[in-house]
């Protein structure tokens, strides 16, 4: 549904984004990762076509946003980043005129806002003027406009930012029930809510895509994934740390020695699993007399590898 | 079409919800009126005429014109509607269209509403209703270029006040140069031996205030008609070269 192909974008001397290509199926929800400045929401509006590339390109449903622009358009809903929105309208009005530049009139615009309005749970302030209305149904107001028109294509810029726990929780099952029939690109610094509704995930630093693959996926990647994780106590802490040292699955060990405890992980050896160093510490802790308090896997952090990742490449 | 009628009915209607446009029309109809009464003469003329009462338009559009404008593209900027609209299934020709006839239409309900005027010279005597006709034209023009202009000016700036300021600024050079003293200054003076009378109707070609009193006295010539068309359309075209350059 979307295809974007070596998409660059300078401001001046600085690359924003850098020959980043992506695609994206209906049906599937991506989820945009980055810390501030990577690059995201530039590339968000050229794929919008609300900034034109400085190179490289973007076809929505097969049109291209340069060459049809308004054909691309029209399949796109779109939520930029801060909301914005006319503030002298009523949420109606604003929405009769999104639906309207959609193309729709009459019964069928009416319907539209209707649909939406109830979509997004804006009944209540329907007929309020925007300038009254709180941040949280401010939000949903310029979500209600991305979906008037029931598109194909939602690119969300930080859906859930600045709303309550409640309304973050109505965002994302709002998210993961249109990913079914829709292709979704939304941006987020919430780890959590990638794993909640995402099928895809791609994480991008300096304008470049540095990860891409399913949450699980990524998960797995963060250099913790895989270890074990033991709390032990019943011989000094020190001991403890050097019998696992010496274990014939065990690679590293790393943690900190208490007088009477030890905590902290063991990494297997390359080809082994952690299953297999798990049970080799389970019988280690029978042999030794042992108390193991805590003995597991870990499944990998999305957070550990979204800091490996992005952080220390600071030029 | 249907988009350019789509935004300006939104805009239209926000002109109208907020206060901005009655108090416009409201100020402009006091000055227009209290200058042509107290300062233009009107009464001790005379004369079933208009000319005291259009000869002040081009001053009063200096900030009228601006005024009204300011918000158009400024506005959008500040809230960050420009994302939404653009990346709306429309041209930006038919957004900057829809909200220039919009302010257009501002300015066509604040002249009707001087119609009174008209009223007043017809049953004081009998004057020339093509002059009036036409000096209605030239006011509207000037007006419709005022705001053309501050439509560009509103492109760049995020800024209400800044794009008052230097609309109102263009304006007032647009008028000036067109200001009898300053041609007449222009005619008789000399430079290098070279004189500069030249200079003089080059710059009553680019006035707003010479092209607009000559309609005010009936003389409605096509070199004007075509000054301030395609001043309005460049303005207009000035805009979407902004809008464009802006987003790159």
């Amino acid at each position: 549904m979307i295809e974007v192909k070596n998409l660059t974008k300078h401001f001046g001397p600085k690359v924003a984004v850098d020959n980043l290509s992506l695609s994206v199926r209906k049906g599937e929800v991506l989820g945009f990762l980055g810390p501030n400045g990577a690059g995201k929401s530039t590339t968000m509006r050229m794929i919008t076509g609300f900034l034109p590339p400085t190179s490289g390109g973007v076809t929505v449903g097969g049109d291209d946003m340069l060459e049809a622009p308004n054909r691309a358009k029209a399949r796109i809903g779109y939520l930029p980043e801060s909301a914005p929105l006319y503030l002298d309208m009523t949420v109606e009005g604003f929405l009769g005129f999104t639906a309207e530049l959609r193309g729709k009139s009459g019964s069928e615009k009416k319907e539209a806002v209707d649909r939406a309005i109830e979509t997004c749970f804006l009944q209540k302030v329907r007929r309020q003027a925007i300038d009254t209305l709180s941040k949280g149904y401010r939000h949903r107001t310029c979500l209600a406009q991305a979906i008037i028109h029931d598109p194909e294509v939602l690119i969300l810029d930080e859906p859930t930012d600045g709303l309550d726990p409640n309304q973050k929780d109505v965002v994302r099952n709002l998210i993961r029930e249109m990913g079914k029939t829709k292709a979704i690109i939304f941006s987020t610094h919430i780890l959590e809510e990638v794993e909640a509704c995402c099928s895809r995930a791609i994480i991008i630093d300096q304008g470049r895509i540095v990860a891409d693959g399913t949450p699980q996926d990524l998960r797995r990647r963060a250099s913790r994934a895989g270890a074990v994780h033991v709390v032990a106590s019943g011989l000094s802490g020190g001991a403890i740390e050097k019998e696992l040292g010496g274990l014939r699955h065990a690679a590293r060990v790393e943690g900190s020695a208490l007088a009477e405890s030890f905590s902290g992980i063991v990494w297997p050896k390359q080809n082994t699993g952690a299953g297999v160093l798990a049970a080799e510490i389970y019988q280690l802790a029978g042999a030794k007399n042992l108390v193991l308090s805590e003995l597991h896997e870990d499944q990998g952090r999305l957070d550990d590898m979204f800091r490996e990742l992005t952080s220390g490449n600071k030029s | 079409m249907r988009n350019v009628w789509i935004v300006f009915k939104r805009e239209l209607i926000s002109y109208f919800t907020t206060p901005l446009a009655y108090v416009l029309i409201i100020i402009f109809c006091f000055l227009s009126l209290s200058l042509c009464l107290f300062f233009g003469g009107f009464i001790e003329r005379g004369d079933a005429s208009l000319s005291s009462f259009f000869y002040f338009h081009p001053w009063i559009y200096m900030i009228f014109g601006p005024a009204i404008g300011m918000r158009l593209w400024s506005e959008e900027h500040r809230m960050g509607t420009t994302e939404l609209l653009l990346t709306m299934p429309i041209s930006p020709w038919e957004a900057i269209l829809g909200k220039f006839l919009a302010a257009f239409t501002v300015l066509a309900v604040t002249l009707l509403s001087t119609i009174g005027m008209v009223f007043t010279v017809l049953s004081l005597g009998e004057p020339d209703v093509g002059v009036i006709f036409s000096g209605y034209l030239g006011s509207f023009l000037v007006g419709a270029s005022s705001i053309a202009i501050t439509c560009a000016v509103s492109a760049l700036t995020r800024n209400q006040i800044t794009c008052l300021l230097v609309s109102v600024t263009i304006c007032l050079v647009l008028t000036l140069v067109g200001f009898p003293p300053i041609s007449d200054l222009l005619r008789s003076s000399s430079f290098l031996g070279i004189k500069l009378g030249f200079l003089a109707d080059i710059c009553n070609g680019v006035s707003l205030f010479w092209h607009s009193t000559e309609m005010a006295r009936g003389l409605m010539r096509i070199q004007s008609l075509i000054y301030f068309i395609s001043l309005i359309g460049f303005c207009l075209f000035l805009t979407s070269v902004i809008i464009r350059s802006k987003r790159a």
